[in-house]
């Protein structure tokens, strides 16, 4: 059985923000549209929008959708959090550092 | 068995932080550590205090988290590598130990690094998903690189790019065929060899070997054997250790 994009959504999207008591989908943090997905080539992508370009809890919230990821899909899958392009400050280091299996502290 | 492994020493290394990767000397005499904290410290005996270990040094040049470190083959001369997508080197000077060069040009964490037998050379691996080969040049060199002082230049003579579609964790340099093996987060094994004919200034490398699925998730690290030729150990995020042969195919 394939692993498709809503599948991706809908481990992510009820996941809650760390400042709002709201869900990333309902404060369009992420959207299904910004997830990707290759079940032949087991990469997952995921692109997360801050709610403002100088949102402090950016690393985190990338943290909590990776760490759902792994928690949740198969160890095949290679998984990419990244911030959407233009919507953060510092989206080049919080993307490196999402990106560093070492770091985080996963 | 109770016996057969006994504690020597311990000492907080890296404070508030963790300690990434280990390097003995080829003398035998010094250890390097590097971690979290972005130094490098380099550890050695008292002359008459053979088990206690005491810090030499403390390295700061670097600005993010150092991954690996590795000693040259045979020169007192330090490599590390790091998160702020340099590598660094550092020799000996007076009683205590200073960067003499920063190499530049990867474009993400350079995650390790690995002597040619010669130790002319260094290779780095990246997060770029590049393979960087150093040449070392000293002053008064033929080739009018320019060096500053007494100390060697570093230039990058070498690019392998294109091979690898994800980081690259870990190279090793064969010190008995020469051949380069790469451990990938792609989960794959690749060998590169040097071209006969290759201009010692600009040199080539072909791919001999690539190894899809070598494991089932990330490769983290890999290994020649440092007496047989050709054989190598690799391991992986998966849990497993794989050993391979190696053999450079006709005609490459």
């Amino acid at each position: 059985d394939s692993i498709d994009a809503r599948e991706i959504f809908d481990l992510i999207r009820s996941i809650n923000d760390p400042e709002h008591p709201l869900t990333l989908e309902e404060l369009n943090v992420v959207e299904q549209v910004r997830v990707q997905v290759s079940d032949p080539e087991s990469t997952v992508a995921v692109a997360f929008t801050p709610t403002i370009p100088h949102c402090s809890m950016a690393t985190l919230i990338g943290l909590s959708i990776k760490v759902k990821l792994l928690r949740s899909l198969p160890q095949r899958f290679k998984m990419d959090v990244h911030i959407t392009p233009g919507t953060h400050a510092s989206e080049h280091a919080v993307n490196k550092q999402l990106a560093d299996k070492e770091r985080p502290g996963l | 068995m109770k016996d057969s492994l006994v504690l020597l020493g311990r000492v907080p290394a890296h404070p508030d932080s963790r300690c990434w990767f280990l390097a003995w000397n080829p003398a035998g005499t010094l250890l390097a550590s590097c971690g979290g904290d972005r130094r490098i410290r380099i550890w050695g005996t008292e002359v008459d205090e053979e088990d206690e270990y005491e810090c030499v040094s403390v390295l700061n040049s670097h600005t993010q988290d150092v991954k690996h470190v590795v000693w040259h083959p045979s020169q007192e001369l330090l490599a590390s590598a790091s998160y702020d997508d340099t590598v660094k080197l550092y020799r000996e000077e007076e009683d205590d130990w200073v960067c003499c060069a920063t190499l530049e040009g990867h474009e993400s964490t350079v995650w390790s690094l690995a002597f040619d037998p010669s130790g002319q050379r260094l290779a780095s691996c990246s997060d770029d998903r590049t393979v960087r080969i150093w040449r070392q040049y000293l002053p008064g060199n033929e080739q009018g690189v320019a060096c500053s002082g007494s100390d060697p230049s570093w230039k990058c003579i070498c690019t392998l790019s294109g091979f690898h579609s994800r980081t690259i964790y870990d190279i090793a340099w064969c010190q008995l065929t020469g051949a380069l093996a790469t451990a990938c987060g792609d989960d794959a094994i690749r060998v590169f060899q040097e071209d006969p004919n290759s201009d010692p200034q600009q040199p080539t490398f072909s791919l001999t070997a690539h190894l899809h699925q070598a494991h089932s998730q990330d490769v983290n690290c890999v290994a020649w054997n440092p007496k047989e030729p050709g054989l190598l150990a690799s391991c992986s995020d998966d849990g497993e250790v794989a050993f391979w042969k190696y053999q450079r195919p006709e005609g490459l």
